[in-house]
């Protein structure tokens, strides 16, 4: 972002309804795309204040504090770092604030308080406290605090969020928050704080308060000074210098027999409790009452019902992809097969025709049928997570996660794999372990992700008879939830082996909050599924055109063969490479056209079905859109006269697919999470194994039991 | 009132938190979320094999690992 950009900064608690907020205000305005899931980056939104006015909004992560622990809340403590040093000033901040959370939700406001920048406070949530029959005073509120405004409101019912952009438009004229609350630091330890307050002061330049401010800080929490040498902003002797005065301070405060681990937040929990309870602010906060959430519970997390209920709706979700998509998938497939004739009819037949039909429309076409099963997976996880229920899931699970060197935290991000890897590995960054980080992220790329869901419903559509077990299974739908669980499974594995050579920092600890259950709302769930559904278009429009032309070259070319007669496939580019590997992949089952399709699809797994498509389609050459399912049916081996593809071959492509390391998004996204290329490497090496034995072990093991 | 740790408590029971003991990583962060000497928190529901606790503090609900809860005493 350049320097004259004025914006205006979003933070506050998680699960304090911020991104309804970022939401409401900016539409469907994104600057940049955003991968779906919590907020583990900065997200940057245009939003429209007045008729004629709009204003750049930063959507911060979701943080307690200013001190930070883990990795997403390391990027709001460098942001607000750089604010301090007089850069890029946002030209206000709002702060969300969950008003049935009041007082956990205002100690990140203090801090905000020493910023020196106007602060706006939007109260959110006021539909909870209203339905209780409550209220919050928020002309109270606001002088208290000495903020700009104080807006009572709530996202979710869309009230209040009119107001809240009246503030926004008049931000020219505020003024820096003039806070009324003064921390009472006690005289014996505000000594000890003096030498590091004076040398923020002299070699950062701050204010008398804000060096007092982060002085405290500092010396409470170490890592709030490691960021200003990461930052450059204080390094070389001063750095060392700094730490030094720290050091001592925090030795001196712990003989006063303070803990300065917790001196800060000892300190504004002192003056917020008091100072609410002083102005009848704090509305009651009874540790006794039992909510709605805490009786759903009793079921939803109950010992052994919680599990149990929570593997049956993974499989109800993954056999529900398959079932439920079927019917716009053939709508989709009709389509495409529409446009292809219509081409076919309008023009010429010649080379152009033949890279627009085979190339262009069969590869790309081949595609976008799996949208429906993309969008349907979302769906369910975008309800898992809007609901509360992923917390859910993250408690119950947290004790076997963390018997296999894995978090609590680690769910999430897990889950999000099933939609894709990256948004997934981006979303380790809440877990504060540097080590079941690591592992989460290296063991995510096995979880299918809806890359995957082209090849697996292809080769189950093609090759798994429609059958019934027991009444209610299909047998289609089984062998999904078989695929996904075997990838699910072998991650568990993995992640059990690598945290055996990797050394423990620590103990570490799982510290979350546990929001009340919500039902999602519709307006964010439909945001989700475009913002997916836009990537995968874009992604196929990219990658897989530009593939899929390249492709039909090399497979339409040569025209002629050595002896003068029209070449076939086989003698083509793509055709002597697939023939060229072929012997390395003949063990799993494969033939030519899978080893063409594995070679393509390095840079992303779908395209392995566009790229069978096309070369059917070439290869056919005909006046017509050859189906890809039809296709791999009526393959015929010439030499042995029986079909090439098999269920067997099929089950090896899959098992192949479930494992195998192809997605450069994903490498690179690992390279830049965990700062070196080691990582990325080995995961492609341990991947690539993995599907290579996996595949030659069910193809072997299934010719040595009788399948064919 | 003996002091005990947070994990003794029994679903249901509520208690005032007193001192912390051990880790300092974890109770700044703990701290940080309100979680300090004098609030009142209640025991909501204990996991299998010792896995994480669910408690109610101030206005919401917290897990916290089995480890995490014994270094917390109350009252």
């Amino acid at each position: 972002m350049s320097e004259q950009i004025p914006y205006i900064a979003l933070m506050g608690n998680p699960n304090s309804g911020k991104t309804a907020i970022f939401n409401l205000l900016t539409g469907m305005n994104l600057k940049v795309s955003n991968y779906p899931g919590i907020t583990v980056e900065m997200k940057r939104g245009i939003a429209l204040i007045s008729a004629d006015k709009t204003i750049e909004i930063m959507d911060l992560p979701g943080t307690y504090s200013l001190t930070p622990q883990s990795l997403d809340e390391t990027i709001v403590a460098q942001q607000t770092l750089r604010w301090m040093g007089g850069k890029n000033k946002p030209r206000a901040i709002i702060s969300v604030v969950d008003a049935a959370n009041l007082s956990r939700n205002l100690y990140l406001t203090s801090q905000l308080l020493d910023l020196e920048i106007p602060v706006i406070v939007a109260l959110n949530m006021m539909d909870h406290i209203r339905r209780r029959k409550q209220d919050i005073d928020s002309k109270a509120l606001q002088q208290l605090l000495g903020v700009t405004a104080v807006i009572p409101m709530s996202a979710r019912e869309k009230w209040g969020i009119a107001k809240l952009r009246e503030t926004i438009a008049d931000v020219h004229q505020y003024t820096k928050a003039q806070s009324a609350l003064q921390l009472q630091i006690p005289a014996e330890i505000n000594i000890q704080l003096q030498p590091v307050a004076e040398y923020f002061t002299n070699q950062c330049g701050y204010s008398n308060d804000l060096a007092l401010g982060q002085s405290l800080r500092v010396i409470t929490q170490k890592s709030a000074l490691d960021i200003y040498r990461d930052q450059n902003i204080v390094n070389g002797d001063k750095i060392n210098k700094l730490h030094e005065l720290r050091d001592q301070a925090a030795n001196e405060i712990d003989k006063l027999g303070m803990d300065h681990h917790i001196l800060e937040a000892t300190l504004r929990y002192d003056l917020l409790d008091r100072v609410l309870a002083e102005n009848k602010i704090i509305i009651r906060e009874e540790v006794e009452s039992v909510s709605q959430s805490e009786k759903a519970d009793r079921i939803l997390t109950h010992p052994w019902l919680g599990p149990i209920l929570f593997i049956t709706i993974l499989y109800a979700i993954f056999q529900s992809i398959f079932t439920f998509a079927s019917i716009p998938m053939y709508w989709i497939d009709a389509s495409i097969g529409m446009v292809g004739d219509y081409f076919i009819r309008i023009m010429p037949s010649g080379i152009l025709r033949e890279l627009l039909v085979e190339g262009i429309i069969s590869g790309v076409g081949a595609i976008l049928i799996f949208l429906p099963q993309i969008l349907i997976l979302m769906f369910f996880l975008t309800l898992m997570e809007d609901s509360g229920y992923m917390a859910r899931v993250s408690f119950m699970m947290d004790r076997i996660m963390n018997k296999i060197g894995l978090h609590g935290k680690s769910v999430m991000p897990l889950m999000s794999g099933y939609a894709c890897a990256i948004p997934g590995i981006m979303a380790t960054r809440t877990i504060d372990s540097w080590k079941e980080r690591l592992v989460t992220i290296l063991v995510l790329p096995l979880m299918s992700c809806s890359a995957r869901l082209p090849i697996y419903t292809l080769m189950i559509s093609a090759f798994i008879p429609k059958q019934q077990i027991m009444g209610i299974f299909s047998l289609q739908g089984i062998t999904m939830v078989v695929m996904y669980f075997l990838g699910t499974g072998t991650a568990m594995l993995i992640a059990a082996i690598i945290s055996r050579f990797l050394k423990e920092q620590g103990r570490s600890s799982f510290i979350m909050e546990l929001p009340p259950y919500r039902i999602p709302l519709a307006r964010s769930i439909i945001r989700q599924l475009y913002i997916r559904g836009k990537l995968f278009i874009i992604n196929a429009g990219k990658i897989i055109m530009a593939i899929s032309i390249v492709l039909w070259f090399l497979a339409s070319f040569p025209k002629s063969g050595a002896d003068g007669q029209p070449a076939t496939i086989h003698q083509s580019y793509a055709g002597r490479i697939g023939h060229a590997i072929e012997p390395i992949i003949e063990p799993l089952g494969f033939d030519w056209k899978i080893g063409v399709g594995l070679i393509t699809s390095f840079a992303a797994r779908e395209v392995v079905v566009s790229t069978l498509a096309l070369l059917y389609n070439v290869e056919g050459g005909g006046d017509d859109i050859i189906g890809i399912t039809e296709a791999l049916k009526n393959d015929i081996n010439p030499l042995t006269g029986l079909s090439r593809y098999t269920p067997l071959v099929a089950l090896s492509i899959m098992v192949f697919y479930v494992y195998a390391a192809q997605c450069m998004a994903t490498f690179a996204i690992v390279r830049n999470e965990t700062n070196s290329w080691k990582w990325p490497i080995y995961m492609i090496i341990y991947m690539t194994v993995l599907a290579y034995f996996g595949s030659l072990v069910v193809y072997q093991g299934g010719i040595l039991l009788g399948y064919s | 009132m003996p002091l005990k740790p947070l994990n003794s408590l029994n679903p249901g029971d509520t208690a005032i938190i007193m001192e912390f003991e051990g880790n300092s990583r974890l109770h700044s962060r703990l701290v940080e979320m309100g979680v300090l000497a004098g609030v009142k928190v209640r025991l909501i529901k204990k996991t299998p094999f010792q896995g994480p606790l669910e408690v109610k503090i101030r206005s919401y609900h917290l897990s916290l690992r089995w480890y995490d809860a014994s270094q917390i005493l109350v009252s």
